[in-house]
């Protein structure tokens, strides 16, 4: 373990709290976007005022997230250079112009709509607005694959070669198509579009259990349930794909994934685990629950399919295995959830139960859905501790190691910086919610 | 002056910054100035005169940040380690003033989010004033990485060219408050921006001057032929800017100031780089050139032919987007 005063640490600790927290908000931003361009294309066709309705009180969320997303976006950019800056330069012909592009094409695009989307609503006709707030939902769409792409570069470098500690790209296409990006990119925008799909669901639950504007609230309702019934079974899908991909590409964060040690024999099958004590010391887990060939069914879609285990790899090229482990675990059991809980609430639907008068009798489905606020955000995090995490101890996997990529700094400034962005981030956080919830409680009234 | 995509890339950069450092700049100072306003009213007009191009604006910072990731990647990554501390000062700066204009609208205590607008648009401009005065005084690089330490960015140049960032930044402020207001506070604005527009010019002739002591190669220029030709025209246009920004207030234009003000605001940047080139980072113990500094040939043509296919559409729908808000700011009305 390093020493927790390490200036390396402190500049990863700090990366890691500040995506934490910056990843919260553009995924409601991309997905409620998308959202409001679907109320907003409904009212215009069907000319019913619930739909625009619909339109200006999301919109009120919507801007109120996006601003904290905006301002804990800029940091990241920066923290590249300030924190990071031998990866800057090793990885900056690659790495960089793709953010450049994020910027270009992607940013001034949903910066600019966003204006007109905004205070527009009096000043262009309503068909400009809907095409601003489509400009919008796409811009920040497209950031997502610009930035996952990068990302992705990071997990499966292509398209150059390493030479004097710097990547030098041989190819324009290849790094941005790296193998990694199609389950990357697809992933984290359908991931979008699930928390988004709670949010929303969420907020309309508790009014539907109040027994508050239930013909509003039933209205979003019942929009995100029917977006669920594709989307949460689609995420498992793409989850699914990612595990393998992964598989192919780092098998030392597979092994870290599951607790996966040894490379299973010909002819046997690797077990999957359940649930494990991972013991890096001994190379092995203490002791674990497990599915006999789980893992080979899950990767290679064959009872006895070879899986590298961790074993394979010497200990510094291993990454940390608890984190990965757990968090994999955490996603991906919430993820079933998700998918329950949309079963549950279509069989509700389909008895006739989703109506005003006896929703709220639906305690139980209702409060479900409140939970899966806060915890499609969990599955979101966990998701990426076990991805980031598991690309350790590298930050360009199998190209260089996150311990040699830092800036030379001492680590007092670090130690501040990371002191002041948490205090700072806690404060915005809480403030965001205070102010959030004033709109959620005024609720589409005050909105109109 | 060899041409050469490196050189290109410079430019493109170099525009950027100029367009982020105009129209942030100008919300800056719009920030600063409500500080120091006392009717409440006043303030709401300020921060809503911002309201829909803020973010724009600030978004060309990170178009800046990314492309100079992109095409300079040596250049960005000794940069930023080497201004650490006013790198995240900044930042922080940054994240007040944005979040203060949206918190503004949904909170009951205006006045306590007027003031983090303002003293996060101040902190924002200070720090930006320190890491350009940081650069421009010289950052320790051996071998492409930044050898020096966390505080070299403060220097007594540092220092004027701050002054001159945060007054500049007050000048685009006031000229863009005269264009979007009416009756008393435009009033008030041609008044201040006549003061702030001399200092200006004073503190500017002041940071090019300690430039031309500091770096010999830049002096030298003044004195060897051809390159004097080039080097003292610049300086010449933007005084020449400067008294039409003058001649705009004294005569009451409204749009006027704010139009020569950018220009002056180019021209004077201008200058600056044409007499440090060809040295990116003014160098202290080895210099860092453009050349050195840029990304493989291949990454620099593609990001060319990107950012060339992007560029107009994104002006197109930029001046789109100032065209639905023209004309003065009246009190909510969305």
């Amino acid at each position: 373990m390093e020493a927790p005063f390490d200036p390396v640490m402190l500049s990863r600790l700090q990366f890691a709290f500040t995506a934490m927290f910056h990843i919260i908000w553009p995924v409601l931003t991309i997905g409620l976007s998308l959202y409001l361009v679907l109320v907003e294309a409904l009212w215009l066709r069907t000319k019913n005022d619930g739909y625009y309705r619909q339109a200006r009180f999301w919109s009120k969320l919507f801007i109120l997230n996006f601003a904290v997303g905006v301002v804990s976006g800029i940091p990241m950019e920066f923290q590249f250079g300030t924190n990071w800056s031998v990866f800057s330069r090793a990885g900056g012909d690659i790495f960089g112009h793709l953010l450049g592009f994020e910027a270009t094409m992607a940013f001034m695009l949903e910066a600019a709509f966003l204006g007109v989307m905004v205070w527009g609503w009096k000043r262009v006709s309503p068909g400009m607005h809907l095409f601003a707030t489509a400009m919008v939902a796409f811009g920040s769409s497209l950031s997502a694959f610009w930035i996952m792409s990068a990302n992705a570069w990071m997990q499966t470098p292509a398209g150059g070669s390493f030479d004097k500690g710097r990547f030098v790209a041989a190819s324009n296409f290849e790094p941005i198509f790296n193998s990694d990006m199609p389950w990357a990119v697809s992933h984290m925008w359908v991931a979008c579009l699930e928390v988004t799909i709670f949010v929303v669901g969420g907020i309309s639950a508790w009014y539907l259990l109040k027994n508050r504007r239930v013909d509003f609230f039933l209205r979003s309702f019942k929009i995100v349930v029917i977006a669920a019934i594709v989307i949460t079974p689609l995420q498992i899908y793409l989850g699914d794909g990612s595990g393998r991909q992964v598989a192919k590409t780092q098998p030392t964060k597979l092994g870290a994934m599951e607790a996966h040690w040894n490379t299973n024999l010909p002819g046997k099958g690797a077990s999957w685990n359940f649930l494990a004590w991972p013991n890096k010391a001994k190379q092995d887990n203490d002791w674990a629950i497990t599915i006999p060939n789980g893992l080979s069914l899950l990767l290679t879609r064959s009872l006895n399919g070879r899986v590298k285990g961790l074993r394979d790899f010497p200990i510094e090229d291993q990454p940390p295995i608890w984190l990965p482990f757990y968090s994999f675990r955490i996603m991906i059991g919430l993820g079933f959830l998700f998918f329950f809980l949309t079963v549950w609430t279509l069989w509700a639907w389909r008895k006739g139960r989703l109506k005003p008068g006896i929703i709220s009798e639906q305690k139980k489905l209702l409060i479900s859905w409140m939970a899966a606020l806060p915890m499609s955000y969990v599955a979101m995090e966990a998701g990426w501790v076990s991805r980031e995490v598991g690309r350790q101890p590298w930050v360009i996997y199998g190209v260089l190691r996150t311990q040699e990529a830092a800036s030379p700094l001492p680590a007092y400034p670090v130690a501040s910086s990371l002191l002041i962005f948490a205090g700072i981030y806690g404060v915005l956080f809480l403030l965001f919610l205070l102010f959030a919830s004033y709109i959620v409680y005024r609720g589409p009234e005050a909105a109109e | 002056m060899e041409f050469s995509l490196a050189v290109v890339w410079l430019v493109i950069i170099g525009f950027f910054l100029l367009y982020y450092s105009v129209s942030d700049g100008l919300g800056l100072g719009v920030g600063i100035l409500c500080l120091f306003s006392r009717r409440d009213e006043d303030r709401k007009v300020m921060m809503e005169s911002l309201g829909y191009i803020w973010h724009t604006n600030q978004t060309w910072l990170v178009v800046v940040g990314g492309m100079l990731f992109g095409a300079f990647p040596v250049f960005y990554s000794t940069l930023f380690s080497a201004l650490y501390v006013p790198a995240v000062l900044m930042l922080l700066g940054l994240i007040f003033r944005g979040i203060s204009i949206d918190f503004h609208e949904h909170s009951r205590s205006k006045r306590l989010w007027a003031v983090t607008f303002g003293a996060g648009s101040l902190v924002a401009a200070i720090a930006q004033g320190f890491a350009l005065g940081g650069l421009l005084a010289g950052i320790h690089v051996k071998d492409g990485r930044f050898v020096g330490g966390v505080w070299d960015w403060v220097s007594p140049l540092a220092f004027l060219v701050t002054l001159g960032v945060v007054i500049g930044y007050l000048m685009l402020g006031t000229n863009y408050l005269i264009l979007k207001t009416e009756g008393d506070l435009q009033r008030r604005s041609f008044r201040l921006s006549f003061v702030f527009s001399v200092l200006t010019l004073i503190l500017s002739i002041a940071v090019y001057s300690w430039m031309n002591l500091l770096y010999p190669h830049a002096a030298h220029k003044w004195i060897s032929s051809p390159a004097v030709y080039y080097v003292s025209v610049l300086p010449f246009l933007t005084g020449l800017g400067f008294f039409m920004v003058l001649r705009g207030l004294y005569k009451r234009r409204e749009t006027a100031p704010l139009v020569w003000n950018a220009i002056t605001v180019a021209l004077g940047f201008g200058g600056l780089s044409v007499s440090l080139y060809p040295h990116m980072m003014p160098h202290v113990v080895s210099p860092v050139t453009v050349e050195q500094a840029a990304a493989s040939p291949s990454t620099l043509i593609f990001m060319f032919v990107v950012t060339g296919l992007l560029l107009p559409v994104i002006l197109f729908y930029t001046t789109y987007t100032y065209r639905v808000f023209r004309g003065k700011v009246k009190a909510q009305e969305y």
